[in-house]
């Protein structure tokens, strides 16, 4: 075998098993990445929106969904119960009309704008519209902060 | 006479082939064959042939190092026994921690092993204290320096995953909060600084469900997959690593030219 026809093999060999190498890291990478989550789904209906006592916060979603709904005489917003501190779960004080986390001690008003502790941002909101068959549609994938100012958006807020 | 025949049972031992098979240096006498004798075991040669008089003073090394890795060899034990025990499932997890303290023989060996987890963090502090204090990261010792940076990184993570497995509200609330600090990681968390420019169009790469904290959590939210994942990550990855980077630390010590001697 001729001198350059052995380097070319080699080089060929080399970058085939650089290739392989690479190939195989990226599957291990891909790997730890689920294809499904057996985790409760991302938008769901949480009935009519009369079903929802005024200016009360509705907690009946809390455990399952990790949403508090709140209704205003001008509509409804669902608010994360995803502490912006580090992400605990406050609890919402009806005595004290706040809402406030046991880990650090934030507290937020019924909008969900914070007024205590550490926490650096209100709670954020949630996509909220009406379903075709006239029930709440609550979507999480979808969400609304309010220090970039997108509560002020349609879907952020469900006027009824 | 009892002496005599004594002596002759521990000689025709020596002279048998099975232990010449294991031992092959003899009995040592000479140096030569004291230090043919550490040489030629594999659990004593990663120690020193030899020990300056400095080396073995209590006030200069507070055995901080010998007793870290002590502790390791306590919890390794102690871990493999909980496993016979411990199921890592949202089911399960819980009730097999309580039984471990309730049902289990003797119901002690989930205590030895919480309370070796945080006598081995702060063993390694101190080490690292000491080291610090003594001026051993120096070179040549440089490089061991930054293996003990990363062992004390390890025993810091070994740490941070079994907080997780007792799955009790404080277990759960720990890994929520210290997980979501990854949300932040540069680039690879999807609230991180830079996460937003690996975008094609108008789908980003980053997202809450491609993020480095949801190859940590196997998911959203802490839940099944996190308590499995972290439980490999504390039982197989994180020890393997370990054990690697100390076989490196202690032969590394002694090519370094040994404990460091007091000024």
């Amino acid at each position: 075998m001729k001198r350059r026809k052995f380097i070319t093999w080699l080089s060929v060999g080399w970058l085939a098993f650089a290739g392989a190498t690479g190939g195989f890291f990226t599957m291990i990478i891909r790997f730890l990445f689920p294809n499904v989550l057996f985790e409760p789904p991302q938008s769901f209906k949480v009935g009519f929106p009369s079903d929802f006592q005024l200016n009360q916060v509705d907690e009946r979603f809390k455990q399952s969904q990790a949403v508090w709904l709140v209704r205003t005489a001008e509509g409804m917003y669902a608010l994360s119960t995803v502490c912006t501190h580090l992400g605990c779960t406050p609890n919402w004080l009806i005595t004290d009309n706040k809402f406030k986390c046991p880990c650090h001690g934030s507290g937020f008003r019924k909008s969900g704008i914070n007024f205590e502790g550490p926490a650096p941002r209100p709670l954020e909101r949630y996509r909220i519209v009406l379903a075709e068959d006239g029930q709440v549609l609550v979507d999480k994938s979808v969400k609304f902060q309010y220090e970039k100012g997108q509560w002020d958006s349609p879907e952020a807020f469900l006027t009824t | 006479m009892a002496d005599k025949k004594k002596t002759g049972l521990l000689a025709s031992i020596g002279d048998s082939q099975i232990w010449k098979s294991i031992f092959r240096t003899g009995v040592p006498v000479t140096r030569r064959q004291r230090m043919m004798g550490v040489l030629n075991s594999v659990f004593l040669h990663l120690h020193p042939v030899r020990l300056p008089k400095h080396a073995v003073k209590l006030k200069y090394t507070w055995c901080m190092g010998g007793l870290s890795f002590f502790l390791f060899l306590v919890l390794t034990i102690s871990g493999i026994l909980l496993m016979f025990y411990y199921r890592p499932t949202v089911e399960y997890a819980y009730t097999d921690i309580m039984d471990l303290s309730e049902q289990v023989p003797l119901g002690i060996m989930r205590e030895i092993h919480r309370w070796g987890a945080h006598a081995m963090v702060i063993a390694v502090w101190l080490h690292m204290f000491r080291v610090f204090m003594t001026g051993s990261y120096k070179p040549p010792r440089e490089f061991n320096w930054a293996v003990g940076v990363i062992m004390l990184f390890l025993t810091l993570l070994l740490s941070f995953t079994g907080y997780l497995l007792p799955w009790d509200q404080l277990a759960i609330w720990a890994i929520t909060v210290g997980a979501n600090m990854a949300r932040a990681t540069p680039f690879l968390g999807h609230e991180g600084p830079g996460a937003s420019l690996l975008a094609i169009g108008d789908i980003n790469l980053v997202s809450m469900t491609s993020d480095i904290r949801f190859a940590l959590l196997g998911g959203r939210f802490v839940g099944e997959g996190a308590l499995l994942r972290f439980y490999v990550l504390h039982c197989v990855g994180l020890p393997f690593i370990i054990a690697i980077l100390m076989a490196v630390h202690f032969w590394r010590v002694r090519k370094d030219g040994g404990i460091s001697t007091p000024v």
